[in-house]
């Protein structure tokens, strides 16, 4: 196993933050330049979503569809029946949110070689309030047959996801965040989809983990290291195909699971882990994330905390599920 | 011409091609017969634009259905697929045996709603509606960023008007100016429920596409003279797209099914089929057959 590459300030005060969505951008402009076929489709959210980076350099190979997400998705297909590789920006609430049946439809189905990014998920979003905070996209794509899904957890996978997806055929989805999120890896560190990486070794349980979440679930295992617990960090990217050898041969060693994920805890990132053991390795589960409930406004570190998403939530579920264990 | 057609006619000539939408006609009846299930109407009142377009219209090759300077076609209302698989049958893309003994089975290309795996010039996969003419604007942007020849045809059906998303494609196309790009409306006026005008009315449809920035043509669907005449009119019409607004006759061809919302999603019995392949086979009664 070759040793994952941290970024050597992690735990520092003051370490780098990033917002994920940015890795998004920086990761357009420079596919974009090595291929020609890279096309990049929005809904009248160019710059939140950072595509208006790739069309500032490609302004012919950027396509405005105005607030109509349900066509974007089509036109996307279609784009890519004829060679193009698009990519779709928008927020996650929308898109697939919004757009569901087109994605299965005109992409899935037709395996349509398309690019979805889903822009502002989780609960991090923050004051824009529950309509806007994307909770439910991981499940209601993790479902669709031909569809690779992936959370990157920084600045850094973000744009190699965007790098990798791109180069890779076949319909994705992946989604980021909207705020700044701490930089785990460095620009060196390994990434490839369907690939989990093991961020740090451990004995006792497993914490599973994606997005930017990633982040306090190892701020989690080092403060449990201080009483004893050892905890083995997986960094599951890629939520579909999932990497169930990795997960397995884990938890084969430690005997228990917690999940974290920025979203619901059913559908999501606890239901593949769940799934996967359930059928190899039956182990106890705690799932951090979402409780089958809307968010509301609020800032994203009071909602964070509000609804358990935090690395002392993450604590709370380690004793929890290593007494089960 | 494919030799499975037992006609052999020319279609280069109005009358040839009359012959091969009747024809496309009698297969789509003798496949869905023995598919015990699918839609009658519409496949039977696009049969002559299908034949036009597939005959005539289209830089197609039977033998290349992945050849990139092909012109694409997109079947928006993809549960007319008797009539998409029975032309291009008759234009040898696929085995005419197959689709007349294997429609809607399992395992056959001849899928209850078309799609786009199994290598017979189909492009895209459809059956929920309002989602071709998204993917047809794609393609016909595709073709404008790589100063591509090729044209892009999308097939809908008026009941299919009622999906907002087919808003948001003629909107995004007119903004776009595609004139490479042609979207023909079967304006036969019934859905599943009754007739458009009582489920959700269209009326003023041309006005409303008038509106959305594209150039309206208006056609007697049935009438081969008009549907050549508007794909070459199409053509001449460079700052726009066009929409061609055919009016057709549900059921064309079987009397018995003409105009009747009720045949929308049902296939005939043996014995209706009987009587429907008589009629389209003695054009109603005109001319003698050999099968009688």
């Amino acid at each position: 196993m070759t040793k994952p590459i941290l970024n050597p300030k992690l735990f520092d005060k003051d370490v780098e933050q990033i917002p994920t969505r940015n890795g998004y951008g920086d990761g357009l402009v420079e596919i974009g330049k090595q291929d020609e076929r890279i096309v990049v489709l929005t809904g009248d959210l160019a710059e939140s979503t950072r595509a208006h980076l790739f069309q500032k350099e490609f302004p012919n190979r950027f396509v405005e569809c105005g607030v109509a997400e349900q066509n974007m998705m089509g036109v996307a297909a279609g784009l890519a029946f004829s060679g193009k590789i698009p990519f779709v920006s928008s927020y996650a609430v929308f898109v697939p949110g919004r757009n569901w049946d087109q994605l299965r439809v005109s992409v899935c189905y037709g395996n349509a070689n398309v690019k979805v990014a889903g822009a502002h998920a989780g609960i991090s979003v923050g004051p824009d309030g529950a309509t806007h905070q994307a909770l439910e996209d991981i499940a209601i794509t993790r479902v669709l047959p031909n569809l690779t899904v992936i959370v990157p957890c920084d600045y850094y996978e973000t744009k190699k996801a965007t790098i990798a997806l791109a180069k890779m055929k076949g319909p994705a989805y992946f989604r980021f965040a909207r705020e700044k999120t701490p930089v785990i890896t460095t620009d060196k560190t390994p990434f490839k989809i369907g690939e989990a990486i093991v961020m740090r070794e451990g004995k006792d349980v497993t914490i599973a983990a994606c997005g930017p979440l990633v982040y306090e679930a190892l701020v989690a295992a080092e403060e449990l290291s201080k009483s004893g617990v050892s905890c083995e960090v997986l960094n599951c990217h890629t939520l579909k195909p999932f990497d169930e050898d990795t997960l397995i041969k884990s938890v084969k060693k430690t005997g228990c699971v917690v999940t974290v994920e920025e979203h619901q805890i059913t559908g999501g990132l606890g239901g593949a882990v769940a799934e996967t053991l359930g059928r190899n390795l039956p182990a106890p589960i705690e799932m951090v994330g979402m409780p089958n409930s809307f968010g509301e406004s609020g800032e994203p570190s009071e909602l964070l905390k509000k609804y358990g998403m935090t690395s002392k939530d993450i604590v709370k579920a380690v004793k929890k599920v290593t007494k089960r264990a | 011409m494919a030799s499975a057609n037992p006609f052999h006619p020319d279609p280069s000539t109005q009358a040839g091609l009359e012959q091969i939408a009747n024809s496309i006609r009698q297969d789509i009846i003798a496949a869905l017969v023995e598919a015990k299930s699918g839609h009658s109407a519409g496949p039977l009142g696009m049969a002559d634009i299908f034949t036009a377009l597939y005959f005539r219209v289209l830089r197609i090759d039977p033998n290349r259905p992945d050849w990139s300077e092909r012109d694409r076609v997109v079947l928006s209302n993809a549960h007319i697929c008797p009539v998409l698989y029975a032309t291009l049958a008759q234009r040898g893309f696929c085995s005419r045996e197959e689709f007349l003994t294997r429609l809607r089975k399992i395992g056959s290309p001849f899928q209850g709603h078309s799609n786009n795996h199994f290598g017979i010039g189909i492009e895209t996969c459809g059956g929920p509606l309002g989602q071709g003419l998204s993917q047809a604007v794609g393609m016909a942007l595709a073709a404008r960023m790589d100063q591509a020849r090729w044209k892009t045809v999308c097939l809908m059906s008026d009941g299919e008007l009622d999906e907002g998303q087919s808003w948001e494609a003629f909107m995004l196309a007119g903004k776009e100016r595609l004139h490479n790009l042609t979207a023909v409306i079967d304006r036969n006026n019934i859905q599943i429920d009754g007739y458009t005008e009582d489920i959700m009315p269209l009326e003023p449809l041309a006005d409303k596409f008038r509106a959305f920035n594209w150039h309206v043509i208006e056609i007697d669907g049935h009438n081969m003279e008009e549907i050549l005449d508007a794909f070459s009119f199409a053509d001449t019409i460079y700052e726009k797209p066009t929409v061609i607004i055919a009016h057709t006759i549900p059921g064309k061809g079987v009397s018995f099914m003409e105009r009747k919302f009720e045949w929308h999603g049902k296939p005939p019995n043996p014995d209706e089929a009987r009587l429907a392949l008589k009629e389209l086979r003695t054009l109603g009664g005109k001319i003698q057959s050999e099968h009688e």
